[in-house]
Order: C-alpha cells, then structure tokens, then sequence
C-alpha cells in the first residue's frame, strides 16, 4: 500500500472484516442450506478487506452496526477482482 | 423443439368444441356449464428462440392463393377470385364462407396470399445487410474477402465469444470484422479487384457510380456460399438473397378489414389500398420498376425518411405495417403491454361519512352497466328470474344471459319474454351491482398495496363515487376533483381472493411502519378532543349522539343526569380493554376495563399513522372489531362537533394588546441585532466562524437571529392566543394546522428562504430596484415582518410570490424524479422474500439478507417496528 493511501479499516464507519475458518464456512454453508455460490460478494480488493490478502472462495464475517438491532452479523464470500 | 407439442394441444381443443357443437345441435341435449374448464396445461422450457427469413418457396407453400388481379368485388359485390379480397384468405362479410377453412367470419382466422412481383425487389428492412454483404463479398466469385485458413479460425472466435461473452459481443465482434473488410480490394480467393459500393438511401445501390439492379444484386447474393454466412451472423439455413423479394406474401383479410360507412359505401383498410398499388402494374417497363420499389418499400414502412409518405386522397398519410406495430400506438405498447379489462369504472369521489369504512357508495348508474355473473341452479332460479323480468332500464335488473354453451345473449324488452321461458339450471345472468357485492377501488399512483383495496358496494344516487373520509388517507385522496376506478371481479375465486387479501379491514396495520393507516381526521379529531377535554351532556344529549352515530348499546353509559364526554366515549370500547398511552400534549390516557379514566383522544392516540390505541384494538380484538370501534369513534367524533357547532373565523387568531407589544418588540429587536451584524461587518469587527468567509459568517448569523425572532414571535403567538377558539382547538387536537400556521397568520410570517438562502436574486447586488445596491438588511433580503393578518406590504408580498413560485416549481420537477426512483427500487426487489430460515432471497435463492431488516420483525405484526417487551413480559 503506498503511504499516501490511508488505512480505511480504521475508520469508524468501517465495520470490522475477518476472514472465517474454513470449519465456520462449512457451518455456515449447512446452517443456511446453501452453496457458496449463494452468499453475497466482496471483491478481493476491496479497500475493507485488502490488507487480509484473501484469495477467491474465502468467506468473510463482518460485524456491522445496525439501527435496528444492535449489531448485526454479515458473511461475504471473496472473489478476485 | 418447443413448437413440437403444442399444436397437438390445440387440436385437442378444436376436437372438443366441434364435439359439445354436435351434441347440442344432435341431441338436444345441454352439457353442463365449463366456463371454466381448462384444458390440462403443458409446460415446456424454451431452449431457444431462432429468428429467420422467408423463402420464396415458403412463401408459395404457406399461401392459399394467388393474386392477380387489384379488383376488390364484383358487380354483384362479391369478392373476386385472385383478387385482394378473395375468400380464400378469409372473410370479413357476415354470410360469406372462406373457402379455405368453411368457417364464417370471426371464425376463421384468415391465411396468407402471395403475389409473383414481375422484378425483384429490395427489402426495405435489410437494406443496411445486403449493403455489407455486397462490400464484403467478392463481385466475381462471390466468396467472403477473407482467406480460406482465416474464414474457419475467426468462426470459431465468434463461437468463442458468444459462449464467454454473449450475444451482444458477438455481434458487436462481427460489425468489427464487417468494418475492416469494407477496405479490402482485391478478393484473396480469385484475385478480382474489388469496386466501392456506395448506397443512395433508401434503396438504390451503386458501384462506382454505377447502379447495380436489384436482379444483378440477387445474383451476387446467390453466389455467397453456406459457409461464409456465418461471418455475417446469419444461420447457414438462411440464404441472403431471399431479402431480395421476387415473391411478396399477401397479409390476410382479416387483418385488414374493410369498414362501411353510413352512406354504404365501403372504405378499404390502409393495407388494402397500398397492396392494391403493388398488384396494380401488369407489363413491367423500366420506369415502373422504381415505382413498385417504392410501393412495396412504403407498404413496409411509410416513414422512411428519404420518401414521401404514401398518402390517403386526403393527404393523411397511410397507416402500413411498421406504423401498425411500433411507437405508443402500436400494437406492442397499446394492445399487448396495455393492460385493459371489462366491469371497471371510474368516476369523481366524494366524501361521504354516514357509509361505513369498508363500504363504497357506488351511483345507480354505474350500478346498471357493471354486472356480476351468478349460475342458476334449482334453488336460487325464482330469485334470478326477478332480474331477468327487470330487464336492463330497471334498477336490479340484468343485462346478459348467458347460454350454457357459452353463447350470450343481450336482454331487451323484445327478447325478455323469450329470454325468461329459456332460462333453466346451468345459464348465467349478468345481473346488476347489489348492495353488498364487493369491489376494488384504486387510486393512482398505486404506490404501495393500500392503494387498491377491496370495498362492499352500496348503490347511492347520483353520479361520484362515494368514501368514507377515513379511508383517504391510504389512498392519498382528497376531494378536490380526484377520480378513482373501480373494478368488479367476476368469478367466485377472485371475489374470495379480494375479500381475504385486500378488503379494508385486512389492510388497516401498514408493513410501512406498523401501526394503522386507518384513523380519524379533522372532524372527527376536533370533535372527540373536545368531548373528552371539556364538554358534559345531559342524559339526552348523550343518548341522541350514539344513536346518531350508530351506536346502539348505551348499556355502558353510567346512571348519572350530568355525562362526561369521557364517559360517553367509554360506550365505544369492549368492556375488557386497557390501554395507558400519551396525549399529544405528553400527558397520560388511560383506559381499564373499556372505560376512558383520564387523558384526552386526539390525534395521537385516533390519528392515521399514529394511532396506538387503534394499534392495541387491533392486536386485542382482531381487523374486523377494529374497523368497527374506529367508525364509531369516528361517526361519533363528527356528531359531536356537529352538535357543538364548529367553525373558525378571522377573530380566531386576535392577539392581546400586550402579546402584539411583545411580539413587535421582539421584531425591533433583531431588526437591531441585524443591523449591528452588518454594520460590524462593514467596520471588520465581526467574529468569523472557523471556515468561513466574512460574508457567509454575517449571512448565518444573519439568519439565526431572525430565525430566533420568528419562533420567539410564534411562541408568543400561541402562548397569548385564546385556547377556547376554534383554531387552537384544531391546532391542539392535531386535527388541522401548527402552531407554525396561526404564528403566520397572527404575528410574522417570515424568513423567505431560496435554496437554503435568503432571497438574493434579482438584480446586481440587490433584489428589487426599490433597494439600495448591497443592502442587507432584513425587509432588503426577503424578511416579512407582517402577519397574513395585518397584510403585507408590496416587497413582502413580492418576495412572497417569489418563494411561493420557486416551491411550486420544486414540487412539479420532484414528483416524477422520486416516481421514477420508486420505480426502479420497486422492480428491483419485486420478488425478493423471506424464506423459512429468516433470510431474505432472490429468486434464484442468493441471499441478500441474513436477516430480514438485520432483526427479522415482521413490522406489519410490530408496534412502529418495534416489538413491545414491557408488555410481553406484563403477559407471561
């Protein structure tokens, strides 16, 4: 990253991004009855996510603030740009 | 491959009708009524949909006839055979047979002639195709311009690209290749040196200046081979040359039927005329070559801009095939995705409160040409008879009979007597609306599903169409002019369906926000504010006003002479309702055991939108209690303030001496602070604010203490105001108007304000001529200083207009924006749901929601979105 670039994943508005075990993927893909090609998308450079350095098919959990409940849990699945 | 089932399908139907046809004509014998029997449906997938040319051949071989000759009819007035008419092609006279089929008109659905043209002609619509053919292929030996080894590997390319990319980039692939051979000019198959062929629109063809024949063009066509038309984007089933027509199909007569004027003369169809002027030249000599050109390019299309349009003797030019399918009139988007239907009126609505909420009062007129079908059987056949005998001019009359073999029959005062012997188990009458046969009313836009609800009828006199006041709110209506329509469903399923799904009372919690789009307004508001604040009754009075409003159980009114609006609204609710909620004002209202112990109804607690007592009715005694408890809070609102009498008048909002002093000197007040303001920011004293300029820093500050004068002068207002009058009533009561509303009429109407701004248009550094240049002051920059009261002066009132316009502009420009954003945000999630997991789907199942709304409530089954929990756990 160059050093003009600032960090966005700092930013408060920016809900945290972590990367799921690939035990939790599968936990996840069973709970919802699904494959992975039905989870919403994430690209893998998007500002959020590119310091993980995540490769396609990976799954990411974010943890957003949400008006209506509190905090709320989201998963993406990572697919190259 | 989709075809391959179907037209078995359709001849099992044929076989059906020509089967029940014989039994009644052979037997006398009447099949029971199948209206609605359908034939089992058979479902296919469509794999692909190929589009292709006709060839000559298939046209001769779908035609039934050949014409030959213009002549339309005999003398006699029959059609002529090989003319344009002949009934090979179908009829359109009543009595005549069409030879092809025996079926008489309506029955037939025409066929297809053809006519020989005496020189090819070329095809208006794939002009701009044979031109790229013509540069691309070879004028010798007819082949592509690419070489052999290319020709292969740029077809497997395009395949390629289709498969990864799409249609669209194939095509757009093949223009690219088409681009770059139009250069090319020598043939790498036979080494013929190529010529430029330029095109004179719309139809002539050049080669080096020289005009190529329509004949000599389809000889170049007919020399491409198979293989190379891929290249082109054709299938290798279609050949090139038969865009050249030496052929024409002759559309059928039932497409172009002639019509008969009063005079009895007949007027032939656009299409018959024009094709009358393709037929018309026997002898072919070279002028009328371009001649029929231009008549078989203008039966395609007639505004082609290089010709003049075919015209009419009448100079209105002729209506042909493409001007029959495109644009607004045409048959895609006036016929096909123009949505029409039968049994649906519309009219004006007006307000009337004494009809119940889920009713419509529907007028006497309306009530006589909207029908209902309803099938005679044994037992209801006596009751069926009295409409028949009505007939169609008297009032529950019927206007259709329906024979059980489908065939109908109009009710007159000639065939009524005929029409009453015929009658038996198994017809149907089309009898008149009756009280209580249901509708659905809508009013445009239809922006969420509250705006199509389902209402019972009530038959009225008069001409509008008739609602209770209450339900205006969900439909946005108001009685300024709006017209609504009204549909009448027909069959037993879709009346259920409109009853259980969208009757009023089913739609009464929104999915909006949860709470009820149904609720008092304005009278009804005003009238139960004032009963539960201050008013008392005599035992009387009380007994006049429920029955007046319906209520019939006074058993709950207290054995007392001297009665409380409190006490006599307590008749309303069930013995077993509690509900504690807030006034508008903030106060406490609460409700045991049905009776009303304290706190005011207004709007708040009765309102649209804002109801929560209507909200706790609803979750206690269910939609159909519900609406009832609300008409009769409603009705019984209105015949209070109707009793009370109510009306409001300029007196309303007089001021005392001392509140207009206060409010004037308040006024002076920050007209000096202004003026310091600007005078520091002449002298260079004013503070500024961090990031900003002087000028934008005296402008706020400008407009914070004028602001502060307002709302100052508006307190006044409404703290010195009379709260006996009319006007606060409404204004406490949130029946109609704000305290923001009598602060304008009584005291100061105002900071005008233009994009966020004060006024500062108009002329260089000022905005009237009557003010200085740079004058800053209040009265200089758009501050009206009067109330509507006391009446404003010239500048005030011009600066009035100005933001008065500009609004009224706004308001015209946003509404069809934020339409056509709702639009798009509606299509977009139109079949997104929520499946047993709680997530929210698409249709192809992706999620697009763990949760719904991120904490799964169903807010049409929430309190405002959120769910109650000091009460769930009250209940436990």
């Amino acid at each position: 990253m160059s050093k003009t670039k600032s960090e966005v994943t700092h930013h408060v508005l920016v809900p945290t991004h972590e990367k799921i075990s690939d035990k939790e993927k599968q936990d996840l893909l069973k709970r919802y009855n699904i494959t992975i090609k039905e989870l919403p998308m994430i690209l893998n450079k998007d500002p959020a996510i590119e310091s993980l350095m995540l490769k396609d098919g990976d799954v990411v959990k974010i943890a957003r603030a949400s008006r209506t409940a509190g905090e709320t849990i989201f998963y993406r699945r990572v697919i190259n740009a | 491959m989709a075809e391959e089932k179907e037209p078995t399908a359709v001849v099992s139907e044929e076989q059906l009708d020509a089967e029940s046809k014989e039994k009644t004509s052979d037997e006398k014998k009447i099949p029971t009524f199948d209206r609605d029997y359908h034939e089992p449906a058979v479902t296919k997938r469509i794999a692909a949909i190929s589009f292709g040319l006709l060839s000559p051949k298939m046209i001769k071989q779908m035609a039934v006839c050949k014409v030959v000759t213009p002549e339309l009819y005999d003398k006699e007035g029959y059609p002529v055979d090989g003319g344009l008419m002949d009934t090979r092609m179908g009829v359109i006279d009543p009595g005549l047979t069409c030879k092809t089929d025996g079926k008489r008109l309506k029955d037939t659905p025409g066929y297809f002639g053809h006519i020989e043209l005496a020189r090819p002609i070329i095809h208006v619509k794939f002009v701009d195709v044979v031109l790229t053919m013509l540069r691309c292929a070879c004028r010798e030996c007819g082949r592509v311009l690419i070489p052999d080894n290319k020709v292969q590997k740029i077809a497997k390319e395009l395949d390629r690209i289709e498969q990864e990319e799409g249609l669209e980039r194939r095509r757009e692939a093949i223009k690219d290749i088409v681009i770059n051979l139009k250069t090319t000019s020598k043939c790498p198959h036979c080494k013929a040196k190529q010529q430029k062929i330029t095109i004179e629109k719309p139809t002539t063809f050049l080669e080096s200046e020289k005009r190529i024949s329509p004949i000599e063009i389809r000889t170049r066509l007919e020399k491409l081979p198979d293989q190379d038309l891929v290249l082109f984007g054709l299938h290798s089933h279609i050949r090139p040359e038969w865009m050249i027509l030496t052929v024409l199909p002759i559309p059928p007569v039932t497409m172009r039927p002639s019509i008969t004027l009063e005079s009895g003369e007949r007027s032939e169809d656009d299409l018959t005329h024009k094709l009358g002027d393709i037929v018309a030249p026997e002898i072919i000599i070279e002028d009328l070559w371009d001649l029929l050109q231009y008549h078989i390019t203008t039966f395609f299309d007639n505004n082609i801009a290089q010709l003049p349009p075919a015209r009419h003797r009448s100079g209105q030019p002729l209506k042909t095939l493409t001007e029959r399918i495109k644009s607004k009139e045409g048959r895609i988007r006036h016929n096909l995705a123009g949505k029409r239907t039968n049994f649906c009126a519309r009219t004006v609505i007006s307000p009337d409160p004494l009809i119940r909420i889920n009713e419509v009062g529907l007028p006497k007129l309306i009530a006589m040409k909207l029908t209902v079908p309803e099938v005679i059987t044994a037992w209801n056949m006596k009751y069926l008879k009295t409409f028949v005998e009505n007939g169609p001019a008297k009032y529950p009359g019927a206007n259709y009979i329906i024979r059980p073999d489908g065939k109908k029959k109009k009710i007159t005062d000639e065939t009524k007597e005929a029409s009453l012997e015929e009658l038996q188990p198994g017809y149907v009458v089309e009898r008149h609306l009756l009280d209580g046969d249901v509708a659905l009313v809508n009013r445009q836009p239809s922006l969420h599903r509250m705006s199509m609800m389902c209402h019972r009828i009530r038959v009225l006199p008069y001409k509008t169409l008739r609602l209770n006041p209450a339900v205006c709110h969900p439909y946005n209506a108001d009685f300024d002019g709006d017209e609504m329509n009204l549909h009448v469903p027909q069959t037993e399923e879709a009346r259920a369906e409109a009853e259980t799904l969208m009757e009023v009372q089913t739609q009464l919690i929104s999915p909006r926000y949860g709470l009820s789009v149904i609720g008092c307004i304005q009278d009804a508001i005003s009238g139960a504010y004032l009963a539960t604040t201050s008013l008392t009754f005599t035992r009387e009075e009380s007994i006049d006003l429920l029955s007046a409003a319906n209520i019939e159980d006074y058993s709950q009114l207290p054995d007392k002479e001297k009665i409380t609006g409190k006490e006599l609204f307590s008749c309303i609710f069930p013995k077993d309702f509690d509900f504690t909620g807030k006034s508008k004002k903030g106060e406490p209202v609460r409700i045991q055991k049905g009776k009303l112990i304290e706190g005011t109804l207004d709007a708040a607690n009765l309102g649209a939108g804002s109801g929560m007592l209507l909200r706790g009715l609803h979750r206690k005694y269910g939609a159909d209690e519900t609406l009832t408890i609300l008409g009769n809070l409603f009705n019984l609102g209105n015949e209070i303030l109707v009793k009370y009498g109510f009306s409001t008048s300029l007196s309303d909002t007089d001021l005392p001496q001392k509140a207009q002093d206060l409010i004037q000197e308040a006024l002076d007040q920050a007209e000096k602070d202004v003026t310091q303001l600007i005078d520091d920011f002449h002298n260079n004293t004013l503070e500024i604010l961090p990031g900003r300029t002087a000028a934008e820093t005296l402008e706020l500050r400008i407009l914070e203490v004028l602001n502060k004068a307002r709302n100052k002068s508006g307190e006044f207002a409404t703290q010195y105001a009379d709260q006996n009058t009319n006007l606060v009533v409404m204004i406490n009561s949130g029946a109609k108007g704000k305290p923001l509303n009598l602060a304008q009429m009584a005291a100061c109407v105002g900071q005008q304000a233009m994009r966020g701004k004060r006024i500062e248009k108009g002329y260089f550094d000022r905005t009237l001529t009557c003010f200085k240049k740079g004058d800053l002051s209040p009265l200089a920059r758009g501050f009206i200083r009067n109330g509507f009261k006391h009446g404003l002066n010239p500048k005030e009132f011009f600066f009035g207009a100005m933001t008065g316009r500009d609004s009224l502009m706004d308001t015209a420009l946003r509404t069809p924006k934020s339409g056509y954003l709702y639009r798009r945000l509606a299509n977009a999630m139109q079949d997104l749901r929520v499946e047993y997991d709680e997530t929210v789907r698409d249709s192809s199942g992706k999620i697009i929601q763990f949760q719904y709304g991120e904490d799964g409530i169903d807010v049409s089954k929430s309190e405002k979105g959120m769910l109650n929990v000091q009460r769930l756990i009250d209940s436990v």
